[in-house]
């Protein structure tokens, strides 16, 4: 690929049609709109001081770096599964399974980080790959059920989900559990298997800011999907089978060979929330660790309309609603399930935005 | 021995068996019903609010299936009227069900459970375990031996039968996803009755394994609701820890058998043919 070419059509991409992507981009902004509006307004009938809340919002995520550093830390994951959702949505399947596939891989990383001893040159990129594997076999099972008996990816990849909660506290409790602890969790990794958390180049940091490499990580993987979705072949092949099957099968493409490497690729990057987890912040796996970070890297992936960038930048707005949720609960004693049920409106809003558009090109 | 799990499998397959039915009215109406869990859980918080507010089991049963059936009139707006994408506002409305819950009733205090029957040789149960059964069979009446069920199966199979007879397919459809709402708030009624108490998030994936049961089921009620009592049989065993089983693997069962099913190595499964579609 042309490196040239690739940045004159980036920036053409970019810049020659911003009506466009404003227009794209006009449902998901009117719902933060909404949904800040209709919260100020809860917390208005609950006798708060609204502005009060909203500066509290403000403050516990801008405030300094220290407080952005905890955002981007809790968009780390959400990054990861939102691009996981896009990457199956585009492509017309729905990978409900990512939280099945981040506990698989979060796994894998540690069992590796455990038994292996290597130098951490070598120990990272094989525990990384260890997550990617584990999630990408997760995810690829319920893509070649599809493939070749027809059985509904939504359906599997549910299914898939419990049967890796119940193998993966198995596996903790029974086998794996660290010695004299009454924690579900497994002994620390290897200190060569870590990775360093930003505090420790980044001297606004301090250093209790759990704010590590993975994000890096997440923000390569949004490029490398950028890139991927608009300049590789495969991409090409991805988006024609989930836009017009028929199409792409006359093309010469091999839908059901698309199904099962698509959800391989959703399942791996699923996976490196797992990384995130393991490697970048607790050292350990934990049983049951995530919040349901693969359910939120559906509205994720809603919001930043299936756009890499645009997930980045919703990942963010979720990683702060979440750090907010805590001290909105602390300060004024507004409990955390308001913005869940917001996250929840925010998402039946956009499924029927896109809903009635899609109506209307139908009729 | 086997017969000391009956109670815990009834009372576990109870809850199961209704969302299921709820399930199978959705999805024979051709619309995905994901929503399962969030109506169930909606249904138990309605029901612990409502005693707790009047004192009345009744009235909480009553505002239980009512708040069911309002989150299965969302559903119904959003992916019928609006042609929402169904499996991802299911999730939504998990998610919301979730936060709502959360954030109306952080802690809950005791109510009083649905009244039991004393029945003689099978024991002292909450009514509705009883109506389970009755319930199940007048499902399938209804949808294989009248002209309605007929209909609302039909919008699920064709977008243009019923169009054919100019019936109105929305129609059916949103009859098809209140039912749906009602049997899954009953089922949240009973999970909250049984316990006395609402707990952050205590149907526990009970919708999703209703929704599998539906699916092993082969989206029929008797055989919807048999795996529900199949699958109950499991977490009792699981329960009562004998035999020295993971209970994980017990735990998991179901999900693999309905995997199983579901690829067609055992027996067959066909889902309604517009399951999920709006446009023909």
């Amino acid at each position: 690929m042309d490196i040239r070419k690739l940045f004159i059509s980036l920036l053409r991409g970019r810049i020659s049609d911003p009506k466009q992507l404003l227009l794209n981009f006009m449902p998901s902004l009117f719902a933060i709109f909404g949904f800040f509006l209709l919260c100020g307004v809860v917390v208005h009938a609950r006798g708060q001081n609204a502005l009060e809340f909203y500066s509290i919002i403000f403050s516990s995520g801008f405030s300094s770096f220290d407080e952005f550093g905890y955002v981007l830390f809790n968009a780390t994951p959400l990054i990861f599964t939102g691009l996981a959702v896009a990457i199956g949505y585009k492509s017309g399947l729905f990978n409900i399974g990512c939280e099945g596939q981040l506990y698989v891989a979060a796994f894998a990383t540690a069992w590796t980080g455990m038994h292996i001893d290597l130098p951490a040159l070598l120990l990272v990129p094989l525990c990384i790959a260890a997550a990617m594997i584990a999630g990408a076999v997760w995810g690829a099972i319920p893509g070649y059920l599809k493939a070749k008996y027809g059985a509904h990816e939504v359906i599997n990849t549910i299914m898939m989900n419990f049967i890796a909660f119940a193998l993966m506290n198995y596996l903790v409790t029974s086998i794996y559990q660290e010695p004299g602890q009454m924690i579900p969790q497994t002994r620390q990794i290897h200190e060569t298997a870590r990775i360093p958390r930003l505090a420790s180049f980044v001297p606004s940091l301090p250093d209790s800011n759990p704010l590590n490499t993975s994000f890096l990580i997440a923000c390569g993987c949004v490029v490398f999907c950028y890139i991927f979705f608009t300049h590789t072949r495969w991409g090409y092949e991805l988006r024609l089978v989930g836009n017009a099957r028929d199409v792409a099968s006359y093309g010469g493409i091999n839908p059901r060979a698309v199904t099962v490497w698509v959800m391989a690729l959703s399942g791996a990057a699923a996976g490196l929330a797992g990384v995130a987890e393991v490697m970048g912040y607790r050292y350990r796996y934990l049983d049951s660790f995530s919040s349901g970070w693969g359910f939120t890297g559906i509205a994720v992936a809603l919001l930043g309309r299936n756009n890499p960038f645009g997930i980045l930048a919703a990942a963010v707005l979720f990683g702060l609603l979440n750090k907010v949720a805590l001290d909105i609960d602390i300060l004024l004693g507004i409990p955390r399930g308001l913005f869940f049920a917001g996250q929840g409106m925010l998402i039946i809003w956009l499924v029927c935005i896109e809903g009635i558009s899609r109506k209307k090109n139908d009729t | 021995m086997i017969l000391d799990l009956v109670p815990t499998t009834l009372r576990m397959a109870t809850p199961l068996g209704f969302a299921a039915l709820g399930g199978i009215y959705s999805e024979r109406a051709g619309v995905i019903n994901l929503a399962l869990e969030g109506m169930m859980l909606i249904g138990a918080f309605g029901y612990v609010v409502g005693t707790q507010v009047s004192g009345s089991t009744w009235f909480g049963l009553l505002v239980g299936i009512g708040f069911g059936v309002g989150l299965a009139l969302l559903h119904a707006v959003a992916t019928v009227t609006f042609h929402a994408e169904q499996v991802v506002t299911g999730i939504g409305i998990n998610i919301l069900a979730l936060g709502i819950t959360e954030y109306l009733l952080p802690t809950s205090k005791q109510v009083d459970g649905l009244p039991h029957w004393q029945l003689p040789f099978i024991g002292s149960y909450s009514f509705i375990v009883y109506l389970l059964p009755v319930l199940m069979v007048v499902s399938h009446i209804f949808l294989f031996k009248t002209p309605w069920g007929l209909r609302l199966r039909a919008a699920g199979e064709s977008t243009e039968a019923l169009a054919a007879l100019s019936l109105r397919r929305t129609r059916w459809q949103y009859l098809g996803i209140l039912l749906s709402g009602l049997f899954a708030g009953v089922g949240g009624c009973f999970l909250a009755s049984e316990v006395h108490y609402f707990t952050k998030g205590m149907t526990a994936g009970r919708g999703y394994l209703a929704l599998a049961a539906v699916i092993f089921g082969n989206w029929r009620p008797l055989s919807g609701v048999s795996a529900c009592f199949l699958f109950g049989f499991a977490t009792a065993l699981e329960l009562a820890n004998r035999w020295n089983i993971p209970g994980q693997l017990l735990n998991s069962l179901p999900y693999i058998l309905t995997m199983i099913v579901l690829i067609g190595f055992v027996g067959t499964s066909r889902p309604p043919a517009s399951l999920g579609k709006m446009k023909s």
